[in-house]
């Protein structure tokens, strides 16, 4: 029953485009404030979507296995939440709660831009049904999530046991307000640049958007790493997985449409730039969509490989690329020349110069991403890019991108000089002396790390400093260029001092080692609902007489019959102690893996530090408002 | 001769003209460099040379191969045509099963010998990773 409403609204839903369309045309020529009608139609629809998706929710709870999307991602011994979270588990799932944060951004800009112009908003408005329509017909064509199977089956098939996972539940919604929240910025760029309104008021207007999505994705890429720490049983938090990679791909993207739109509200410059980022953002989660549903990329993301529905989203990418070009190349008129109004120390160059650092990093990361697609099409060779491949590439580069980020800051718009600023040099010394410090104690005596070392700390010291000065001017840039201080520093001393010791042991042995000692206690068994757990004892012994006792699980799903490890993990504010179990098929040993990664939660804070920098400027917005 | 900003104008976009060639030479440079190439048991027996580079082998796990011991992991990888033995010491991840298949990383010793150090998580008892697939579509 909740199957048949939402499919039935999802059609509803596509109507409305059309109704939309429609008045909004007419609006266009004829009235001089927004139709009411148009309004209310474009509520009516995120109604529809919302109402479709609420149906998919409770075809879920109930368990209705008529529903074949529940059918194939369901099952009745799962825990409440998961069911619902199973919702968006899946390829069509996904999808619709995709539909739904679209039409939900547009009706929430609707309601926030009423002092802009209307024939803005309607053009605005229209984009963005350009792309909703598209997608509800990429729904309803291939990938519908009401699909009816008859007979009815008595039972599902199940959730993959690594998404039953409270972090992994909320990751795909906030993503998505990230990802998808960019077509709002797509569509009212190719607005204001159909209507050559890219402006001061514009970029004042369109930085909140920004900021949001700026904000959601920064925290659904943080909240996707930390799942695959904990549960994929590696350790690691950043594997550069084409998957991750086509999430940080728009988060790059977005992060210098950031920086551009502040030149724009105050300079008047990079009018054109604004506008290429823009689109190349929304772009790019497009592309991201693309890759990961088509099947042409593998991962835990990849959730059918159906060739149709990579057809129909490259088909779909390329219209919007070809409209987005075609309004760009005869509607946009450049008001500026950068060469003209620009000095090379002023806040503006040193913005610019990190905006290049930044396109520099993408496109290591796109090629790195889409290289053995192209080589595989041209030479039927099958490769694969790994991390050395990244580091190697982005690491020098975050050197300098690091130094202009401390000073770039403290410079003034139109016109700086370095008078008066003798401390920015003061602290580059400090900082330099303190990484030979920590090089030489640590005997890990590698050029690079030093000077990036350094440079982590020049920005950190610099931005530290400013929290004491001048207080609240800036402090949603500062914070967030102090958070991603903290960040760099983090991910080099918690990749510098990690250790790990990987060993196969027997209930009742111990490993001995310089200066721990793991000893295997023994095995508990637990029961729940939709699993069977052995849960292993282990205590570990350290030179200094401390011990800690970790409890890991190995997990047995029944529905689907599949073995996942669950680490545990012992936190505190200097490091965590990770551990995992894995039972080999038919043997006596588990294959155990004990890992110290040294400041961890502090990767997670910085992290969350350097989105509440976002969300302190998007309030402070409202504020003055 | 000319003004100052077409001179000034013209030395932007040398510069960045510059960066770009740069930029895409350094991409290339290390990707040539970084790149594993993957290998079936069949490729690998036809190789003309065994190159000292890392490279990825896949294929299933021959049944009732799988021999563990204290510190390392011996097990044969199959295409159904050819065979490899493999000899690994580190995390092995839960789908490791006889008769499924496996993505190994290492180094080869010789056409019959690799030693492996990762063996690459599978998230999904039915997933096969595509190289596996393709290379016993083959047979």
């Amino acid at each position: 029953m909740a199957s048949l409403i939402g499919s039935y609204s999802l059609y509803f839903g596509l109507c409305c485009s059309f109704f939309i369309i429609l008045f909004s045309v007419q609006n266009l020529k004829n009235y001089h404030a927004l139709d009411v009608k148009v309004v209310s139609i474009s509520f009516l629809q995120l109604f529809f979507v919302i109402i479709s998706f609420l149906g998919l929710i409770i075809s879920f709870v109930v368990s209705d296995f008529s529903n074949e999307t529940v059918f194939n991602h369901s099952h009745s011994s799962k825990p409440i939440f998961y069911k619902i979270s199973g919702t968006w588990g899946n390829h069509e799932g996904s999808l619709l709660l995709w539909l739904l944060v679209l039409t939900l951004f547009i009706s929430l800009f609707l309601l926030k831009s009423k002092n802009q112009p209307k024939q803005y908003r309607i053009l605005t408005l229209l984009f963005q049904q350009v792309i909703i329509i598209g997608f509800f017909i990429f729904l309803i064509k291939t990938s519908n999530p009401f699909n009816y199977i008859f007979p009815i089956p008595t039972e599902g098939l199940g959730l993959n046991p690594i998404l039953q996972d409270p972090a992994l539940a909320i990751h795909p919604p906030i993503l998505y307000l990230g990802y998808v929240g960019s077509s709002i910025i797509f569509s009212s760029a190719l607005a204001a640049m159909s209507l050559d309104y890219v402006s001061k008021e514009w970029a004042k207007h369109i930085k909140q958007w920004v900021l949001v999505s700026w904000i959601f994705l920064t925290l659904g890429i943080l909240l996707g790493s930390i799942w695959a720490y904990y549960e994929l049983g590696w350790g690691g938090f950043w594997f550069w997985d084409p998957v991750e990679n086509v999430s940080l791909m728009p988060w790059l993207a977005l992060t210098t449409l950031l920086h551009c739109v502040l030149v724009l509200e105050k300079r008047l410059i990079l009018t054109s730039w604004v506008v290429i980022l823009s689109i190349a953002t929304f772009t790019l989660s497009m592309c991201g969509t693309f890759l990961v549903r088509s099947g042409i990329l593998n991962s835990v993301h990849t959730f059918a490989n159906d060739p149709e529905r990579g057809m129909f989203i490259l088909f779909f990418l390329f219209s919007l690329i070809f409209l987005s070009l075609f309004i760009f190349f005869f509607f946009h008129k450049t008001k500026s020349k950068i060469t003209n109004s620009l000095f090379w120390l002023s806040k503006e160059s040193s913005i610019l110069i990190n905006n290049l650092f930044m396109m520099y990093f993408l496109s290591v990361v796109l090629i790195g991403t889409t290289y053995p697609i192209f080589l595989e099409v041209v030479s039927s060779e099958k490769i694969s890019v790994g991390p050395p491949f990244y580091n190697k590439l982005l690491i020098p580069f975050l050197i300098p991108f690091l130094i202009v980020m401390a000073i770039g800051p403290k410079l003034k718009w139109i016109k700086s000089n370095l008078e008066e600023k003798t401390y920015l040099f003061v602290f580059l010394i400090i900082s330099f002396l303190l990484s030979v410090f920590i090089i030489k104690k640590f005997n890990m005596n590698y050029l690079m790390n030093t000077i990036l070392i350094t440079s982590a700390f020049y920005l950190f010291f610099i931005t530290l400093r400013d929290f004491f000065i001048k207080r609240s001017k800036n402090l949603s840039q500062n914070l967030s260029h102090f958070g991603f201080s903290l960040l760099i520093l983090s991910i080099l001393f918690n990749n510098i001092f990690s250790t790990e010791i990987i060993t196969n042991l027997k209930i009742g042995e111990t490993h001995k080692s310089k200066n721990i000692k793991i000893k295997f206690e023994s095995v508990d068994k637990k029961k729940e609902a939709n699993y069977n757990a052995i849960i292993g004892k282990f205590n570990i012994y350290h030179y200094d007489d401390a011990v800690e006792f970790l409890r890991p699980e190995l997990r047995v799903y029944n529905q689907p019959n599949i073995v996942t490890s669950e680490a545990d993990i012992k936190t505190d504010l200097f490091m965590d102690k990770f551990i995992t179990m894995n039972l080999v098929q038919n043997q006596d040993y588990f294959n155990i893996r004990y890992q110290v990664k040294p400041f961890m939660i502090w990767i997670w804070l910085s992290v969350v530090l350097i989105s509440c920098g976002g969300l302190i400027s998007l309030l402070k917005k409202k504020y003055e408002d | 001769m000319y003004g100052r900003k077409v001179k000034l104008r013209f030395f932007f976009i040398l510069l960045i003209l510059v960066t770009l060639i740069l930029s895409v030479f350094l991409i290339l440079k290390s990707l040539e460099e970084n790149v594993i190439y993957f290998k079936s048991p069949t490729e690998i027996k036809t190789l003309s040379e065994i190159e000292k580079k890392k490279i990825r082998i896949g294929g299933m796990v021959k049944n009732s191969s799988i021999f563990f011991e204290k510190k390392e992991l011996k097990f044969i990888v199959t295409d159904f045509k050819n065979e490899i033995n493999v000899v690994y010491t580190g995390v092995i991840p839960n789908l490791f099963e006889e008769g499924k298949g496996v993505v190994a990383e290492g180094y080869l010793k010789d056409r019959d010998f690799f030693i492996a150090t990762k063996i690459l998580a599978k998230h999904d008892e039915n997933y096969m990773p595509p190289e596996v697939k393709a290379a016993l579509e083959e047979k």
